[in-house]
């Protein structure tokens, strides 16, 4: 049946998290490699994403953490010689590399099959102009488009087209001279204003405001196709989809819309000759059956995950059965088992999709929503309303909302207007404003476009709170509306702020108030089962959530204390994303080796931790204090994980802790001591640990006089952040004056905590596990760059190879007497700052932290096994090993999605930026760091690297590494005071001029417009506001035009010693399991 | 919405669910069945295969686009599948009071009032389909606090015998003369038909029709027991003996299997669904289906000279059937969707095709 001639396969994988290519591809290639293995085919995966469940050693074969591009895949596949690849599963990334390698004729030169969809088709869906042709054979639509060199030629293009249109200017960015005209006056003004910007203009007709849908279709090699689902965008087209909400099945679809876009679908994938899986995105006319295909993607999504977790069909496993040749008929239904692959899946639930953003966390960015992609992850919820749904989803997007309404004290929206019109990541909530002011559904359908029926939904949310504000108590509350309330998906939260009116400081008292008073009337959720086909086959799935839709349990609960819940880590979001899945996967396994059943609960479609088969079972579901409370109500399970899947979790210690939930490991009250500053502080002050000195200060005279104490520069954490004055380093008066103006809220509600700021101090990290008290397996790690950076975007490095062993000893003194006196049993992290063998303590988690996968990885030693055997008091191995006995070294560099931020200012600061990471392994630092940044997107220069070498301190530090550059034979350009510098220490650069140096030539942003630079190195200098706007400029346009870019004087050292050092072709190609210790 | 009117659905094994009316307020019984489909409630409430019976959707969400327009081309209604609403009451879970959509005239609420159609709302309906599966389709009524009645077994009576119509009528003005058994038919075989060049002369359940002038028979849909269905079975047999090219859906899969001579049965839930994967016999061509029926060919009772034609991936029950020399052959599932998937449409070609190869012989 199947091609035996297949017997080892290479996968590629996706690398880094950025922004658009995230966690969903550690899921969907943990399934292929899980089809494969199930084939006894043997697995090579490249993928330097150390993080992931895929890079573990019993998914996947052999395992090369290295960069997934042509150069080191070829390299991979000499040494391998596979006989087959899979493209399809390691998103763009993947893709790319797959269609480059097929183009140098390398897969060819092998002998290498590329199982599933031909390259072919592949590259037919990626080039637009051939994909509309394509098309356009079998008489499918796309929107249309002509280019125009004119006035006169755009003129005539209207004729065609029709408005309203929207014109694109040619070759430029960022929607330069883009617009939208809705008559001849408006296209000429317009289209003038283009032709200024590009000499060809593109004329296309506008279908902004239709409804986007989309399918995920599959075809195996005997032509049977299916749609797995079909998703409708909430948010109509203008916003890309991986920024609008999104539910699953389709709500506002008729039988014959439903099936026409399918039948298409179909006759799609067909002729463009998919084996596989592929996604389908439609525009739908609102006002009739016209449509248009916006776009085909030959591989799995971010959609097919989504989809994938919205039905129950596993997509990417399928779809790599049938690459190797299997009929969807003659693979089993993973739910069902009595039932096929080859049928579609019938929902008895709705799903909703809601993007998570991290704006605030960029300076410079528009919050504005459009046509590209910004969100850092998602969620899903389930529900059996729509109301109950989107509630649920828009807690679990974790931004502190309680749902669509009750959010007063969180937010406000002023202009209503502005935000219906122009969308934002606070859209949503202007909606709810919007009913609030009296707006009906037909005003906020004319601004937004969101049909009818959506809004009439929300609607009836926003009249259900009314409804709850009438009543002041409980004993006057309806039942019927209590429940109706729940149904509507209402928190015990909203409704304790509602109807109760509780403050903040009451809240937690009351929402738990409001529990037991809907538990004595009764109204309690069901769990049911997700089963793939709606109820009509008994199933025996694990797969569960909850819902006040229904009135009986599909599952029984034993109860017999042999189960564990493990708390997963949410929407993926800036400083908490797949390691925690990583942490959470492996608790769970081991929990179930430990002959307990294991218990899931998270909600993010991206993850691994929510694949019913990776657990016993699993409740997607919230992971709110009121939904956790209630799955331990009905599973009354041995006790409670929560130290795995970062903050969210690790926040509900006390709250769960109050209720007598048996938290499994460190007691709720030692992780409180961790977490509440000055409890800690005054821990450390017991055991005479130090700490830099800090301050939580309620007035501005207070700010100064600490300031005047402890001196320049300081750290500020504001409590209320408002735009711009989030977390601040500042070094003088004058910033302080001006940061303390932004944050204007500093009083007793709104403390700020200044804290003094070392510099030029290593930052160095231990992750540790304990046992009650005593710490049983540690890994020290040290920052390439000095303190000053977030952890979250440090380029690290394992085992560290620049510290004083003194150092280490003392680290491990202190890691030891902190264990001791929370008596700490499970994982921990610290980080701490060393100056000349000086320790201070800045942070202490009481759980599993970023870094834990890539130092187990490292080591070969998985220290979330053991502290899950920990916590379970079962039987555990101690390291026998001491980590300076490696031979080899690791390092961890982050990856940043700057391109995809328009106008963000890509630079480090205290505030983590980074969206992903990625880890590598080599004979030594150079290789390592080197190997690392080439997998996180730079490239080696070939012979001009562009130098502005910031304050003098950096400066100093490149000084060296200059000179290197130099005898190796680079052309260096560097700005005005750099140049100087370079010259007084016998080193040749060429001077330019800053970009607001118009005049003058060279100047830096031609050279880097003109792509003459292949490598940009900005140390930031914040000193006067024409050097900040010119670096900001230099910066960005470096991004902006796809030129390496770095901005810190160690790491860029780092990597010029580095690429100095090794040539492309020296660096090693070797497996995971063949650095061995 | 307070005023809503509550109302029981109550089983034959007594369980009872309560819900809130949105529907006519009657009290109605029936034979409770499920559905999975995930759209198409307008299509599938005017289906006449679900006389006598009370629909459950498995899918929470109903009403959301309302009611399609009343418009009307060839004499058909042009988004209905008949001329009014079959089933006997509609039961969900979340009822949509408002709906959108660019086609819709009135709600799905005042539709089943108009149509005296009783509809409940907020019951588990999982729970309710999960009976169902296990203890195989039930009688069931929906009751009203002031309206007690009895059960009332649909399958008993000749369910075709309402459903199908009372006169010769005859569509279309196409080359392929086409005679329509209406046991109960969907507008959309006529239309599939005629969007084929047919005139399609639709005539009742049992009339003898030998008499009319056509070059191709087509057996319609239908409610009910085929087995109470003599006299069309009678009427397929008589033209056998020739070789007018015969099509079969659903019921007309089970009256010709019947005529050839071949067991129908009752499956214990039925299939109702549009998600139904079938295998064309002898190939790895699969296709994905629309479906609504409760009794099925027994395979092993076919003659020799006829043969399966397509059969059910998931549970092995018959989908179709053909002879092995003659041009005739049926399909359990439905081609013509209207709700569900069009993948299976061409088999209207195959039959006209027949049509077309049987008057050049002639």
């Amino acid at each position: 049946m199947i091609n035996k001639d297949i017997k080892k396969v290479i996968v590629l994988g996706s690398g880094a998290l950025k922004i658009g290519e995230a966690g969903e591809f550690d899921y969907s290639g943990s399934q292929a490699l899980k089809a494969l293995k199930e084939e006894n085919i043997e697995t090579i995966l490249i993928n330097p994403n150390i993080a992931t469940i895929q890079t573990s050693t019993d998914i996947a074969d052999r395992i090369y953490f290295l960069p997934v591009t042509p150069f080191f895949v070829e390299q991979v596949i000499i040494k391998e010689k596979p006989d087959g690849i899979l493209l399809a599963f390691g998103g763009q990334t993947a893709l790319n590399c797959g269609v480059a390698l097929f183009r140098q004729g390398i897969l060819e030169k092998y002998n290498v099959k590329v199982l599933g969809t031909p390259v072919q088709s592949i590259i037919d869906t990626e080039d637009r102009e051939i994909f509309s042709g394509k098309l356009a054979e079998i008489n499918v639509l796309t929107p249309r488009s002509i280019a125009c060199l004119n006035l006169e030629a755009a003129y005539a293009a209207v004729k065609i087209v029709g408005y309203p249109i929207i014109i694109r200017a040619a070759y430029t960015l960022g929607g330069l001279g883009s617009g939208f005209c809705s008559n001849d006056e408006e296209l000429k003004e317009l289209a003038s204003k283009a032709f200024t910007y590009s000499p060809q203009i593109l004329v296309e007709e506008s279908i902004k405001g239709w409804k986007e849908v989309e399918y995920e279709v599959v075809r195996d090699r005997f032509n049977n196709c299916i749609t797995v689902c079909n998703m409708e965008n909430f948010d109509p087209l203008g916003i890309h989809t991986g920024e609008s909400i999104v539910v699953a099945p389709s709500q506002t679809l008729s039988n014959s819309e439903y099936h026409k876009l399918r039948a298409l679908a179909i006759k799609i994938i067909r002729h463009i000759g998919i084996v596989g899986e592929c996604n389908v995105q439609y525009a739908l006319d609102p006002h009739s059956e016209d449509y248009r295909v916006i776009e085909v993607n030959a591989r799995l999504s971010r959609s097919s995950a989504l989809a994938s977790k919205a039905t129950g069909y596993p997509l990417a496993f399928v779809a790599a059965k049938l690459g190797l040749g299997y009929g969807l008929h003659q693979l089993n239904n993973q739910v069902t088992k009595v039932t096929t692959a080859a049928f579609e899946p019938a929902l008895d639930y709705i799903v909703c999709k809601i993007p998570r953003w991290d704006l605030n966390k960029f300076s410079g960015v528009s919050k504005n929503l459009g046509s590209s992609m910004k969100s850092v992850g998602e969620i899903m919820s389930i529900g059996r309303s729509f109301e109950e749904a989107i509630q649920k989803g828009i807690r679990m997007v974790g931004i502190g909302m309680h749902g669509f309404v009750a959010n007063k004290e969180e937010i406000t929206i002023e202009q209503i207007d502005e935000e219906l019109i122009h969308p934002t990541d606070r859209r949503i909530f202007a909606i709810a404003e919007a009913f609030n002011k009296g707006y009906s559904v037909d005003e906020i359908y004319e601004k937004t476009k969101i049909d009818r029926w959506f809004l009439q939904k929300l609607q009836n949310i926003h009249k259900t709170k009314n409804k709850l504000e009438e009543v002041n108590s409980l004993p006057t509350l309806d039942d019927s509306l209590l429940l109706q309330a729940k149904k509507e998906g209402f928190s015990d939260f909203q409704v304790a702020r509602l109807v109760l009116k509780s403050s903040n400081k009451e809240i937690n008292g009351d929402l738990l108030k409001v529990r037991e008073w809907r538990k004595s009337k009764n109204i309690l959720p069901s769990v049911k089962q997700i089963d793939t086909l709606a109820g009509e086959y008994p199933a025996q799935t694990n797969y569960l959530y909850l819902t006040y839709n229904g009135n009986e349990h599909d599952i029984e609960f034993p109860r017999d204390d042999k189960s564990v819940i493990v708390l997963g880590s949410g929407a993926y979001r800036i400083g908490s994303s797949v390691e925690f899945d990583w942490c959470s996967v492996n608790a769970i396994t081991t929990i179930h080796k430990e002959n307990y059943r294991s218990i899931m609960i998270n909600y993010n479609p991206e993850t691994v931790s929510t694949d019913y088969d990776t657990c016993d079972r699993l409740y997607f579901d919230e992971l709110t204090f009121e939904r956790v409370m209630d799955i331990v109500d009905l599973e009354v399970p041995k006790g409670v994980v929560l130290s795995m899947g970062g903050q969210i979790p690790n926040n509900l210690a006390m709250k769960l802790h109050r209720q007598n939930v048996p938290i499994l490991g460190t007691s709720p009250l030692n992780i409180d001591r961790a977490e509440d500053r000055k409890k800690f502080s005054s821990l450390c002050d017991t055991l005479g640990i130090d700490q830099p000195r800090w301050s939580e200060l309620t007035t501005i005279e207070g700010i100064y006089t600490f300031v005047d104490e402890v001196g320049f520069p300081v750290l500020i954490r504001p409590s209320y952040v408002l735009s711009g004055a989030a977390m601040n380093v500042v070094s003088n008066r004058d910033q302080l004056q001006h940061f303390l103006t932004l944050a204007a809220n500093v009083s007793k509600e709104h403390p700020v905590v200044v804290s003094e700021f070392i510099e030029q101090a290593k930052e160095i990290e231990i992750d540790a596990v304990a046992k009650n008290g005593e710490v049983v397996a540690y890994a020290i790690s040290e920052h390439v760059e000095f303190a000053g950076v977030h952890s979250g975007d440090a380029t690290i490095v394992f085992p560290p190879q620049k510290l004083y062993v003194e150092t280490i000893r003392r680290i491990k003194k202190i890691a030891k007497q902190i264990a001791k006196e929370l008596n700490i049993t499970g994982p921990f992290n610290m980080q701490l700052l060393a100056k000349d063998n000086d320790i201070k303590v800045i942070e202490c988690n009481l759980r599993a932290s970023r870094s834990f996968p890539f130092v187990s990885k490292v080591m070969k030693y998985n220290l979330i096994e053991i502290a899950t055997q920990v916590m379970l008091d079962a039987p555990f191995q101690k390291p026998d090993k001491s980590l300076f006995e490696l031979d080899y070294v690791g390092v961890k560099a982050p990856q940043f999605s700057f391109a995809r931020l328009l106008n963000a200012d890509p630079v480090l600061g205290v505030d983590m930026s980074s969206t992903g990471e990625v880890g590598c392994i080599g004979e030594n630092f150079y290789e390592a760091i080197l190997k690392s940044m080439l997998s996180v997107g730079y490239t080696i220069p070939k012979k001009n690297i562009l130098i502005s070498s910031g304050p003098a301190r950096s400066k100093v530090e490149l000084i060296q590494s200059a000179k290197l550059l130099s005898e190796r034979g680079f052309n260096l350009f560097a700005t005005g005071g750099t140049q100087t510098f370079l010259s007084d220490n016998g080193i040749e650069s060429t001077r330019v001029y800053w970009p607001d140096e118009t005049d003058k030539h060279p100047n830096t942003l031609e050279l880097i417009k003109e792509k003459k630079i292949d490598l940009v190195i900005n140390i930031p200098k914040d000193h006067t506001s024409r050097e900040i706007s010119n670096g900001y400029t230099i910066r960005r346009s470096a991004i902006d035009y796809s030129i390496p870019l770095i901005t810190n004087a160690r790491v860029a050292s780092a990597f010029i010693y580095a690429f100095c050092k090794y040539k492309i072709e020296d660096l090693s190609i070797k497996s995971w399991d063949e650095y061995k210790d | 919405m307070t005023q809503l009117r509550k109302a029981r659905l109550i089983l034959e094994d007594g369980t009872t669910f309560e819900g809130k009316s949105f529907g006519y307020e009657k009290s109605v019984a029936g034979e409770v069945v499920f559905y999975t489909a995930m759209t198409g409630y307008p299509e599938s409430l005017t289906d006449p295969s679900y006389t006598g019976q009370i629909l459950v959707s498995t899918f929470p969400l109903i009403g959301n686009y309302g009611v399609p327009s009343d418009s009307k081309e060839q004499g058909l209604y042009e988004f209905y599948e008949s001329d009014k609403i079959h089933i006997s009451g509609l039961i969900v879970s979340d009822y949509s009071f408002e709906y959108s959509h660019w086609n819709a005239i009135k709600s799905l609420g005042d539709w089943l009032k108009e149509n005296k159609v009783p509809g409940l709302f907020g019951i588990d309906t999982r729970a309710l389909t999960k009976i169902i599966r296990v203890k195989g389709s039930l009688l069931g009524k929906i009751e009203f606090d002031d309206e007690v009645i009895d059960f009332y077994d649909p399958n008993q009576e000749n369910l075709v015998a309402i459903a199908s119509t009372d006169k010769v009528q005859v569509f279309g003005n196409g080359e392929h003369r086409v005679v329509l058994v209406d046991c109960g038919v969907k507008y959309n075989i006529i239309r599939c038909l005629l969007d084929r060049n047919a005139t399609v002369i639709v005539v009742p359940w049992d009339y003898d029709f030998s008499g009319e002038d056509f070059d191709g028979i087509f057996l319609s849909n239908g409610p009910g027991d085929p087995a109470l269905c003599d006299a069309t079975v009678e009427n397929i047999r008589k033209t056998m003996i020739a070789e007018i090219p015969i099509m079969g859906i659903c019921l007309g899969n089970q009256l010709l299997a019947r005529a050839a001579g071949a067991e129908t049965y009752k499956l214990k839930f039925g299939h109702r669904s549009h998600n139904q994967p079938v295998l064309l016999q002898g190939t790895d061509r699969c296709f994905i289906t629309s479906q609504n029926h409760g009794f099925a060919v027994d395979t092993k009772t076919l003659p020799e000279d006829w043969e399966p034609l397509f059969t059910n991936v998931n549970d092995q029950t018959n989908e179709g059937i053909r002879h092995k020399t003659k041009p005739f052959f049926s399909t359990q599932f439905h081609p013509e969707a209207a709700s569900g998937p069009v993948d299976t449409e061409f088999l209207f070609d195959d039959f006209i095709n027949n049509v077309i190869e049987y008057k050049r012989k002639k």
